[in-house]
């Protein structure tokens, strides 16, 4: 089969590769229709991520149809179409009973790597370096699915791949990162990077019941996106501090909570981004941590920071002081993607959200190489790519 | 974890002295000299830090090993030679080099106490390895406890093993892949066990490799499953050296007894082992060490 391979840093190709397997018993074997790049794909592409090997099969946001499955999966059927959790997830586990999915405790085979860098192991994740796993991902023509009893949405109705594809990370993400902030009548929501996470982070949290929404990022057609939904947004480039507009958005006060969708390859105007760069570079520290800094810094007193942007390890200058001495509240994760996929998909059923509204670009697998340099580099107001193998 | 059992403070005590003594010797070798009487001359000091090399090593070595005795033997050895070097030697002050004689005469006796109680004991070299990991299963204690207690599981979960056979009541008959893929068989026997809680089990005299082991379940707080942890103890063939060989290999048990652990918890959890692109049996160092891209194989492989 194609498949879309990491070859090594800003390098991947449409390779052919054998086609999967049943391993398990609990597999099931999907043929792709959709897939998407995501942007924790880019943190991969651009190297940094350890533990990636050349020829690593990229890509954990897939939907298709099952073609082959394991004696053990009795709620699926060959034909079925189904929607797949970027976690993978055993189901039987403390955590998974706790429905914290992306924190499954069987199923890393690489766990022993995953706990030298982390303390514990979280969960295998499709495509997303040896250290969730080492498991090929969905970006090609099929893709092995494990505990395919547990993870895998049936879709029923006629909706289109764009409409029902981002269950598999992005919508759960975006709005796992508006239900961390617990929102109460009145609650004003800052939203730092407005990417595809970005994008549903917004909207979730107006789905959840926020006042307002303000939205932070560089690129204007993504800035429109986030007005489109009923954001107010600040071009970060174009004011002369952050932290100082949001207190005149909100009478002095900061927002209520906020959101990171930007993770550990911030941009930032100004001194300091040279400084986390050349640290980054020389592998001193492994993320730029702007956007977090600042939204530590902007929210206010007795706030909720949700980080859902990827950080890999270990930040500089994290201002650990604001947190304590103004009784914040951090809270993060892997989107347990399982726990909102069925309900997600009854709020697309209801109408409330289409989440096709992200697709900038639609390709063929073929052109993915092109697709990542898309949307690396946001060329032709790139958003979010979907891939047709 | 890896552990060493308790080591013999008398014996830490002497390594100690040793390395101290062996370094005063090389770095002030005229001055310790001349402060045992002797003349301190060229030929002497050179004498001197020549001592202090072997002095350091007898002490690290006896502090290295966890029943030093024949480091603690060669130390003595060392001792006599010193005496009658020291009973011959040029001196200056006669008075003095007697004192120093007599400071390594007593040191003589415990070299040499200890040296010959701790050679005797188990007739192994003593370089007994325990090792301690543990889990939590989501699962009733009776529940894991039978299926460790049915011996024959054991292959499921502790990758080395090929076949555990139950003899009779007690007695079972293990196979295991050895060095270079040759199998390896023994027999064990059941030392204690208890039900839902505990069993314990000991190879039989005439096993390549003599180990024991022992398995404790008991409730994890609030209805959390079963805490499993176990304690194997083994004497490495080719002691010391050969656990740190096995380590280098990637066999070292330690490593092995949490990827079983892992296994253990996968299988009676999810009901499978976890296997992927990259870790195609699962967990195991050689499979991180030899950690395959994350695409699907050519090979067949069976399905579990």
């Amino acid at each position: 089969m194609k498949a879309l391979c990491w070859t090594g840093r800003n390098s991947v190709s449409v390779e052919n590769v054998p086609d999967p397997q049943i391993l398990n018993d609990r597999d099931a074997i999907v043929k792709i229709s959709s897939t998407a790049i995501c942007g924790s794909d880019l943190h991969l592409y651009d190297g940094y991520v350890p533990t990636m090997k050349k020829g690593d099969v990229l890509g954990h946001e897939f939907m298709g149809e099952v073609v082959e499955i394991g004696d053990a999966v009795a709620n699926l059927k060959v034909g079925d179409r189904v929607v797949v959790p970027f976690p993978i997830a055993c189901g039987n586990c403390t955590a998974c009973r706790n429905e914290l999915y992306s924190l499954c405790e069987n199923s890393n085979p690489n766990a022993r790597l995953a706990e030298k860098l982390w303390g514990h192991s979280p969960a295998g994740i499709f495509g997303y370096s040896h250290l969730t796993g080492g498991y090929a991902g969905g970006q090609a023509e099929y893709a092995r699915v494990p505990f395919a009893d547990v993870g895998p949405l049936k879709i029923e109705n006629g909706w289109t791949d764009e409409q029902v594809l981002f269950l598999s990370d992005i919508f759960p993400t975006g709005y796992m990162g508006a239900e961390l902030c617990d929102i109460q009548p009145g609650d004003v929501i800052g939203v730092w990077g407005c990417g595809p996470v970005g994008q549903f982070a917004i909207r979730s949290a107006f789905l959840l019941g926020a006042e307002r929404v303000i939205a932070i990022d560089r690129f204007p057609e993504r800035l429109q996106m986030a007005a489109d939904a009923g954001a107010e947004t600040i071009d970060y480039e174009a004011v002369d501090s952050v932290p100082e507009t949001l207190k005149e958005l909100t009478g002095g006060r900061g927002p209520d909570a906020a959101i990171d969708c930007v993770g550990l390859e911030a941009h930032f105007p100004g001194p300091l981004y040279a400084y986390d760069r050349v640290k980054q570079a020389l592998r001193q520290e492994t993320e730029r941590p702007f956007a977090l800094r600042e939204a530590i810094m902007s929210v206010r007193n007795g706030g909720i920071v949700s980080i859902m942007g990827v950080y890999g390890g270990l930040v500089d200058k994290f201002p650990i002081g604001a947190v304590v001495n103004r009784s914040l509240t951090l809270k993060s994760g892997q989107c347990h993607v399982h726990r909102y996929i069925r309900p997600l998909l009854e709020r697309i059923e209801k109408g409330e959200i289409d989440p096709s509204f992200v697709v900038t670009h639609t390709l063929s697998l073929d052109d993915a190489p092109k697709g990542y340099e898309l949307f690396k580099h946001k060329h032709d107001d790139c958003v979010k790519v979907v891939l047709k193998p | 974890m890896a552990q060493r059992r308790g080591k013999d403070p008398v014996a830490t005590g002497i390594g100690l002295f040793s390395i101290a003594l062996g370094v005063t010797q090389l770095a002030a070798p005229r001055w310790l000299a001349r402060t045992i009487g002797l003349k301190g001359n060229a030929r002497q000091s050179q004498f001197m830090r020549l001592r202090g090399l072997t002095e350091i090593a007898g002490g690290v070595g006896i502090l290295a090993r966890r029943r030093p005795a024949k480091w603690l033997l060669a130390r003595a050895g060392g001792d006599v030679a010193d005496l009658a070097l020291l009973a011959r030697a040029e001196s200056r002050s006669h008075a003095r080099t007697a004192g120093a004689m007599g400071a390594v005469a007593g040191v003589l006796l415990p070299d040499l106490l200890e040296g010959v109680r701790l050679g005797r004991g188990d007739g192994s070299d003593g370089e007994d390895v325990s090792v301690r990991k543990a889990t939590t299963i989501r699962l009733p204690q009776e529940e894991v406890y039978d299926f460790w207690r049915d011996l024959e599981n054991l292959p499921r979960f502790m990758v080395h093993l090929e076949s555990v056979q139950q003899l009779d009541e007690t007695r079972s008959q293990w196979r295991a892949k050895g060095p270079g893929g040759r199998p390896v068989e023994w027999e064990a026997e059941l030392v204690e066990e208890r039900p839902a809680e505990l069993i314990a089990w000991r190879s039989l005299p005439g096993a390549s490799v003599q180990h024991s082991g022992r398995v404790r379940f008991s409730p994890a707080p609030g209805g959390r499953g079963t805490e499993v942890v176990v304690e194997l103890t083994y004497s490495p063939p080719g002691g010391g050296f050969g656990a740190l060989a096995a380590k280098l290999s990637g066999e070292e048990p330690a490593t092995q007894l949490a990827d079983d652990l892992r296994r253990l918890k996968q299988v009676l959890e999810a009901g499978e082992v976890a296997r992927s692109d990259g870790s195609l049996e699962g967990h195991s160092l050689t499979e991180h060490l030899k950690q395959r891209a994350a695409q699907p194989t050519k090979e067949e492989v069976t399905v579990r």
